[in-house]
């Protein structure tokens, strides 16, 4: 697979490690009265879906950037890579 | 029909015209007690072990495609029961029991073959980590033997012992576990399964649960509408897709593991061996091939094929712990898709949805566990409660903390 990185152009997935789903970058709220409720979904339960997946790559052997890369399960197709930070940015 | 060696002789002077088809095309009906969803290894066991053993009664097996064309088919055919951690160890050595009686069981030659397993160390510290799981397999009534170096290399020579960086101290053998022909297995227990009824519908998607005031009564299928008093799902590496119809979030990514087999060579590898130092384990399977793999791919995916770098790190591992395999020729490469569950350990439980039961989670050791996983899901199907070895294998475990982590890698799932 080869990663269209935002900065540095087309890079070899085996750059980069894989965390999993985007949805990590979402942290709950500690202080939350369902804050153990909500960290055992953050932390355990995924949707793990057939087709688009947004996920979280991170380019070790290169800038040390975390990506965004939305991604097709059953094609392995990339359509998209963002910068996780500017991902977070536009969140807030 | 039954198989023995009498059968054998009578066909033989028959012109073998009274072979029947191993289990019938069966239609599904409109209403089952129990259906299993999945009719891989899992499924079929579970349905054998309704029937054989727990006295049910009108029970189906749906499977989306056919028989033996998932998982149960693209395995490495490894048995074995050398795992640490008690709820592990207890299961997968009441498994490796049921595979020394499977064959009889269903009256099915499965060619399960006890050639050993051997884990090779390389440096003390792994020494000290094997002895330890060796002494835990012990305890939970399996058998381990540590080899050193010269014990190894009577029965391997050929390995790289001598290797600057990994240099082989010895192994871990495990002389009861082995390799099993692994869709022989799926065509044993859909045979024992079908004979004491169990309909085995091929062919059949599962598209919706009907659910109603948190009971499951029946599913939609592609074949039309089916009821049930119990479902049972049991369709590791599309866990995640399935459940998600019931609405349910699982703790599990489904990722793609590849395995390989060479071109066929003359007999050179009688046992299953593991590098300590890599990722790489491979056997020799009866038709000559090295069936070999490794590591997981590493990213969520349903694609049942693989990327290469992944191939060529097993390659790599191959040549470092044996390299004469280098001369031999790469056949056929092929991928499946795994539940990595989030502390790498199975789960065989209820759900909160009523008369819906969960079965997945197998990480990439599905296949060693089919007898045990078959077993201990009809004992919750039929009783509603937890089969001994098996009272572990909770869905809710992480929310209670209660994680089986062999690893000790945390809820990282490519890395179990």
């Amino acid at each position: 697979m080869i990663i269209h990185h935002p900065l540095l152009g087309p890079r070899d997935a085996s750059e980069f490690v894989y965390l999993g789903d985007a949805s990590l970058m979402n942290r709950p709220n500690p202080k939350s009265e369902t804050a153990a409720e909500d960290f055992h979904r953050y932390q355990y339960l995924r949707d793990n879906p057939v087709g688009q997946h947004r996920e979280l790559w991170y380019h070790e052997q290169g800038d040390r950037s975390w990506l965004v890369v939305t991604r097709n399960t059953l094609t392995h197709d990339i359509t998209k890579v963002e910068l996780a930070r500017d991902v977070a940015r536009s969140q807030k | 029909m039954g198989y023995s060696a009498f059968r054998i002789f009578k066909e033989a002077v028959t012109g073998h015209k009274g072979w029947k088809p191993v289990w019938r095309k069966a239609e599904p009906l409109a209403e089952y007690d129990i259906i299993i969803i999945g009719g891989g290894g899992h499924g079929l066991a579970t349905a054998h072990y309704l029937a054989s053993k727990f006295d049910q009664k009108r029970i189906a097996v749906l499977e989306k495609g056919w028989i033996g064309g998932g998982n149960v088919g693209r395995n490495t055919t490894i048995i074995r029961s050398n795992y640490m951690l008690h709820e592990n160890e207890a299961f997968y050595e009441f498994s490796l029991k049921l595979w020394e009686g499977l064959e009889q069981d269903v009256n099915y030659n499965a060619m399960v073959s006890q050639r050993g397993v051997l884990n090779l160390y390389h440096t003390d510290p792994q020494r000290d980590a094997y002895i330890r799981r060796g002494n835990a397999m012990m305890l939970n009534g399996a058998d381990a033997k540590l080899l050193d170096a010269e014990g190894v290399r009577k029965m391997y020579p050929f390995l790289n012992f001598d290797d600057a960086r990994f240099p082989i101290r010895g192994g871990l053998l495990q002389p009861r576990g082995g390799t099993v022909r692994h869709d022989a297995v799926a065509w044993g227990y859909a045979h024992a399964a079908d004979k004491r009824g169990v309909d085995i519908i091929e062919n059949c998607e599962v598209t919706a649960f009907d659910i109603q005031n948190g009971k499951c009564t029946g599913v939609q299928t592609t074949r039309g509408p089916i009821g049930a008093k119990k479902v049972g799902v049991a369709v590791a590496g599309n866990s995640g897709r399935v459940m998600a119809m019931a609405g349910m979030r699982l703790p599990i990514e489904s990722h793609v593991l590849q395995a390989f087999v060479s071109e066929g060579l003359k007999p050179l590898l009688d046992g299953v061996i593991t590098y300590g130092a890599g990722h790489f384990y491979v056997s020799q399977s009866d038709k000559g091939g090295l069936v070999f793999g490794g590591d997981i791919d590493g990213y969520n995916s349903y694609a049942q094929r693989g990327n290469l770098p992944v191939v060529e790190d097993v390659c790599e591992g191959g040549m470092s712990v044996m390299p004469m395999i280098g001369k031999a020729r790469m056949l056929r490469m092929w991928g499946g898709i795994m539940d990595m569950s989030m502390d790498g350990s199975p789960i065989i439980d209820k759900t909160h949805i009523d008369g819906l039961y969960f079965n997945g989670g197998w990480c990439y050791g599905g296949f060693k566990a089919t007898p045990a996983s078959g077993y201990s899901f009809a004992h919750l199907l039929a009783t509603d409660t937890y089969h001994d070895t098996a009272k572990a294998y909770r869905l809710d475990r992480f929310s209670r903390g209660y994680m089986i982590d062999e690893k000790g890698q945390g809820a990282q799932p490519n890395l179990h």
